[in-house]
């Protein structure tokens, strides 16, 4: 099993859900969060003194895949996430030791 | 028989109405006092919440929970201090006498200390006396709270109370006495024109503010990390409560409802509005965008500069109140800020000691009957703008002095200062086991 994770800009959230969901995915955690990678930050001017506000907001989604469903995963995230200019983000790929569901106990595969 | 009977019948029936109105002459216009009792709303909504949302958005996230509470103990220690001793050493008029220079040029008596003789039918004026005094109250409790802004975000609680009562006392009340306690008052004997407090207010409060600052000294990382607003919607709608509220401020320092106050109202809006621009402007030009913490400020500018001129300027001496301040404010908060280093925090002095000062001093100009204005009590317009040019040496000395030496004492005794920790921390945390927000 494997762990997708994928900073991507905002305004792709929605297309980048509709597509996982059009592939079966049945759950996924988002989180806002901050960070930069190439993409400059943007200037603030307060009392006449500018200041540049790195860390940019961000959204990361993380959902756990099936080691066959991992390259569709993938590349469905790509598709839907890219714009073409800088900042688009970036896709982890972690190892997922294990999966349990809460309400049923039940662990592995059965339990994403 | 009959002529004298219906004369007499007529005579009384005629003076009848005559009698009934003897009694209300001498007393009070309902017309005046409702407005009073309204103005005084106004007045205390600039604080609560006005100042507090104003102040409130500028801070970071982790302090903005100690503005509220400053504003809000404020207004409740200043309330029981005003009605105590505050009203009676500001307005009471023992051993006044018009043109001489005595003690109570400086400070009244206590005659009216707890009160005294102020009663439901008391009158001062057209007003009750018990809506005037709680009118100037307001006032009284807006003047400290100004200065929270100047060491927001590092002096403790307990520390800010000490010093509001402090100088309370030995600056506020003094200096309302000189302008406002009538004929034998200082400023009154220089025939000095402040309607409504660039002295007695702004510079005071503004002056204070730069010594505390600099007393206190800057916030740790000053100058290193950027300490931007946290809730700009807040400083916008402080900003809007605080131009409303103050035609409470400005017209009702007439302590009246007629032409004067009308007239105080519109060259309030006249100024504000030209200030604001004025200020968005000047940043336009320098910074490259006009921001919205800067045309509320500029907002501020006007309406602290047009305040001692409210009484006496036009419309055209309002124009160039507005743009005088706004631009000059504008200058003393980014450039002269940066230039000698001081951590003003949120501005004080820039906005309320500037733009008091450069109100007071075209108050002089703007009375004159030529720039439409109501008139001058000095004989030229130079000798105008020098009485008031002393009123403000005399507020700059005084409020310094009294300011640096109560925050001296004070840290010797409690200490004013939070500690590196608690600054870190944040003051809503530290000094109060709060969050603002826990969303």
């Amino acid at each position: 099993m494997k762990m997708v994770s994928a900073i991507i800009k905002h305004v792709k959230l929605d297309e980048v859900r509709d597509s996982l969901n059009k592939l079966g995915l049945h759950g996924m955690t988002a989180i806002e969060v901050k960070g930069f990678g190439r993409q400059k930050g943007h200037m603030e001017v307060y009392r006449g003194v500018e200041y540049e506000v790195k860390f940019l907001p961000k959204v990361k989604i993380e959902v756990a895949v099936t080691d066959e469903k991992l390259d569709e995963v993938v590349n469905s995230i790509l598709e839907s996430a890219k714009t073409g200019e800088i900042g688009d983000g970036k896709i982890f790929v972690y190892n997922l030791q294990d999966v349990i569901r809460i309400r049923t106990g039940e662990r592995g595969e059965k339990a994403i | 028989m009959k002529r004298w009977i219906s004369f007499i019948l007529l005579t009384l029936i005629l003076a009848f109405p005559l009698l009934a109105f003897a009694e209300e002459t001498a007393s009070i216009s309902s017309g005046d006092t409702a407005w009073m009792i309204v103005a005084t709303a106004l007045v205390l909504f600039m604080t609560i919440p006005g100042l507090s949302l104003f102040y409130g958005g500028l801070v970071r996230t982790k302090n903005v929970l100690s503005i509220f509470v400053q504003c809000f103990a404020i207004t409740c220690l200043i309330t029981i201090l005003w009605v105590i001793y505050g009203y009676s050493v500001a307005f009471d008029t023992t051993g006044m006498q018009e043109g001489v220079f005595n003690f109570h040029s400086l400070f009244g008596g206590f005659g009216k200390a707890f009160l005294s003789g102020v009663g439901v039918d008391s009158v001062s004026g057209t007003i009750p006396e018990t809506v005037f005094l709680i009118f100037q109250m307001t006032f009284a409790i807006i003047t400290p709270a100004l200065m929270v802004g100047a060491f927001a975000e590092r002096m403790k609680f307990s520390a800010v109370m000490a010093f509001v009562a402090i100088w309370f006392t030995f600056s506020y009340l003094p200096l309302c006495h000189m302008a406002w306690a009538g004929d034998g008052a200082l400023f009154a004997n220089w025939g000095v024109l402040d309607f409504a407090g660039g002295t007695v207010v702004h510079i005071n409060a503004g002056i204070a503010a730069l010594v505390a600052c600099i007393v206190v000294g800057k916030r740790k990382g000053y100058g290193k990390t950027a300490m931007l607003p946290h809730n700009v919607p807040f400083v916008l709608i402080g900003a809007s409560m605080l131009w409303v509220g103050w035609f409470g401020f400005n017209a009702g320092s007439e302590l009246a409802s007629d032409g004067t106050a009308g007239m105080a109202m519109l060259v309030t809006q006249i100024a504000t509005a030209m200030a604001a621009i004025s200020w968005t402007v000047m940043e336009w030009i320098r910074s490259g965008k006009p921001t919205a913490v800067g045309i509320a400020t500029g907002a501020v500018a006007g309406l602290v500069a047009i305040t001692p001129a409210s009484g006496t300027a036009g419309p055209m001496g309002a124009l160039l109140i507005g743009a005088a301040s706004g631009t000059l404010c504008y200058f003393a908060s980014t450039l002269l800020k940066r230039v000698l280093g001081y951590d003003d925090s949120l501005d004080v002095f820039g906005v309320h000691a500037v733009g008091g000062i450069v109100g007071a001093t075209l108050t002089g100009l703007c009375a004159a009957a030529f720039m439409g204005g109501a008139g001058i009590n000095a004989v030229s317009v130079g000798a105008q703008i020098w009485a008031q040019v002393k009123s403000i040496v005399v507020t700059i000395v005084w409020s310094g002095s009294v300011s640096f030496v109560a925050l001296k004492v004070i840290d010797m005794v409690i200490g004013i200062r939070a500690s590196e920790k608690d600054e870190e921390k944040g003051l809503d945390i530290s000094q109060h086991e709060e969050t603002g927000y826990t969303m």
